[in-house]
């Protein structure tokens, strides 16, 4: 039945794919995760009114996140080949797609913690300052606990844009899934690769989906 | 004792200069709970915000127990912040723990044990009546019991002054009124300072010791709770005791018993502290051929005494009236002989 569905699929391959996006996009959704919390934050404490209040260091912040967020990503990738090189020793694979997948995600994300950052009740950060608490303190107690859920939801929402951006970068030869359907599919005209690598990604897609929309669920004590 | 000096506050936006505390000198006493009172605006929040360094001042001093608190550096700031409690309108607890943690929370920042941690916050639990309640998150608590886990909250690190802004302007009177009893416990039984800032006089009346009236940044009035409201000075300080006593807003009904007769009087007293008690209505009745009628009265407890007021027409012969009334006036009892418009 799904060898007549699916005439050119060989599934060993198949699995190689889907394991090379699943691995991608675990990674980069970790130092998404990284880089993403550490820029928000910094977005978030250095802006007026803020426990680093700093208007330069701001600025400078705002703008990386802005240039990075405008620069497309099949550019970006383009554009980082030398860093790339210079840090993995190739710009092949999918562990040379990470620089680029990171470098793409993590200032959108940045922008969502921030998000979920200003919605904490200024009152509760004031409440700390008033029990004497040190800013790592009110960072790691405070800010970071209370803007769990939308740290959690703003990670599914960009982990998924990895996704996408994982099979871009595929079709410049990063491995994984959109490489597959990209490679085995499309130059070759065989449609069935193209749709099976497509169902695969969607099947991912909502798995992340539903362990992030869980996760923040079952945190959220709002 | 906090000893508050020429203290000043002044914020500067782009366009204007706002002064938002203007010179305020104070001095509140070790164990009183201290009110201060004003119409929104008038600088209470800043005032408080000040005490505890929330806002750096413009110029004056807060000295909490002979340590200067506005030239302090910032970390030894932070030590003593944990000696000054504060509770908020809006609760201001962390969705994100439970009761049981909330209360914790400042104790996890003073470095206290863990087991430690745990005697003190049961033992806080206790003091502000939400037993049971400790592993309940803030959004299943009613208003009540969120102020009590902020109460608690406050209380962790044994402060030596209590700091409530607003604390029960979110609360319905019932719930005012039972988070009022419990900080007047709390007064009681740990000697606790407590400055509490309201814009609702029955909070001051029902609670507080002494009173500082505020208005445009400025303490207009201070004094014994009891003797500003029976003298209050200045216009905002009688509007704010007007707003209690409900039979002001209703003198106009009584006109019709007010006339040029000289056989009738119609008198309003006010019954101050232990005068209060005085059954001075029968005690008159008694001594004098008068016929007295009682047209209105109310009674309101305040920390120092009860406060009443009475209306009552008087009828009889000229001369006796006149004797009455200097009768009544000598108990203590303050007499005003209302006269026809
Ligand atoms: N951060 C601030 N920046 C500028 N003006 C402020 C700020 N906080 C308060 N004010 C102004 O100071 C005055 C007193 O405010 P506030 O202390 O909040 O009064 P209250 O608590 O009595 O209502 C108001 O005119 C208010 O607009
Ligand atoms: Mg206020």
């Amino acid at each position: 039945m799904l060898e007549e569905l699916f005439p050119n699929v060989i599934p060993e391959d198949l699995w190689e794919a889907t394991l090379e996006t699943f691995y991608m996009t675990s990674i980069a959704i970790l130092g998404t995760l990284i880089f993403g919390i550490l820029l928000g934050l910094l977005l978030f404490l250095t802006d007026s009114g803020n426990l680093w209040q700093n208007r330069f260091i701001n600025f400078i912040t705002a703008t990386i996140v802005n240039v990075f967020r405008a620069i497309p990503f099949i550019i970006l990738i383009l554009l980082l080949f030398p860093f790339t090189d210079f840090l993995i020793g190739t710009i092949r694979g999918w562990k040379a797609a990470l620089p680029a997948l990171i470098f793409g995600a993590a200032p959108f994300y940045a922008r969502l913690v921030e998000i979920g950052l200003k919605e904490i009740d200024k009152g509760v950060i004031e409440a700390a300052k008033t029990m004497g608490a040190k800013t790592h303190t009110i960072i790691f107690k405070v800010l970071l606990p209370e803007s769990m859920p939308a740290l959690i939801s703003g990670l599914t929402v960009t982990g998924i844009a990895l996704i996408g951006y994982t099979a871009i970068a595929g079709i410049i030869g990063a491995g994984g899934l959109g490489d597959l359907a990209y490679m085995k599919g499309f130059q070759r005209r065989d449609f069935d690769v193209v749709l099976a690598c497509t169902i695969l990604i969607i099947v991912i897609v909502f798995i992340f989906q539903y362990i992030g929309d869980t996760l923040s669920k079952l945190i959220d004590k709002r | 004792m906090i000893r508050i000096q020429n203290l000043s506050k002044v914020y500067k936006t782009n366009k204007q200069e706002i002064q938002a505390v203007d010179n305020v000198s104070l001095n509140i006493e070790q164990g009183e709970i201290f009110g201060v009172i004003g119409y929104s605006g008038a600088g209470k929040s800043t005032f408080v915000r000040l005490i505890n360094r929330l806002e750096e001042p413009t110029d004056g001093s807060v000295v909490i127990h002979d340590k200067d608190i506005t030239n302090m550096p910032k970390n030894q700031l932070r030590k003593k912040r944990q000696k000054i409690g504060m509770i908020f309108q809006h609760f201001n607890l962390l969705w994100s723990r439970t009761v049981y943690e909330n209360i914790a929370f400042p104790l996890e920042i003073a470095g206290v044990p863990k087991t430690k941690q745990q005697e003190k916050v049961l033992e806080l639990i206790n003091l502000v009546g939400l037993s049971g309640k400790e592993n309940a998150y803030p959004s299943q608590l009613s208003g009540g019991q969120k102020q009590r886990v902020g109460i608690a909250r406050s209380l962790a690190n044994d402060p030596e002054v209590l700091l409530c802004d607003e604390a029960t302007s979110a609360l319905d009177p019932e719930t005012t009124d039972d988070i009022l009893d419990l900080l007047v416990s709390i007064n009681k039984k740990l000697g606790l300072t407590i400055i509490l800032i309201t814009h609702e006089m029955h909070v001051i009346q029902k609670i507080c010791h002494r009173v500082a009236v505020m208005e445009n940044g400025k303490v207009v009035e201070t004094g014994d709770v009891l003797d500003v409201f029976v003298k209050p000075q200045s216009k905002t300080t009688k509007r704010f005791v007007q707003q209690l006593n409900p039979l002001e807003h209703e003198k106009d009904k009584l006109a019709e018993f007010i006339n040029d007769r000289e056989d009738s009087e119609v008198v309003k007293l006010h019954f101050i502290g232990k005068s209060a008690k005085r059954a001075l209505i029968s005690e008159v009745a008694k001594t004098f051929d008068v016929e007295i009628n009682i047209l209105q009265g109310s009674i309101a407890p305040t920390q120092e005494g009860a406060y009443g007021t009475l209306f009552i027409e008087i009828n009889g012969e000229k001369e006796i009236l006149k004797k009455t009334i200097e009768f009544m006036e000598d108990t203590g009892v303050e007499v005003e002989v209302l006269k026809h418009a």
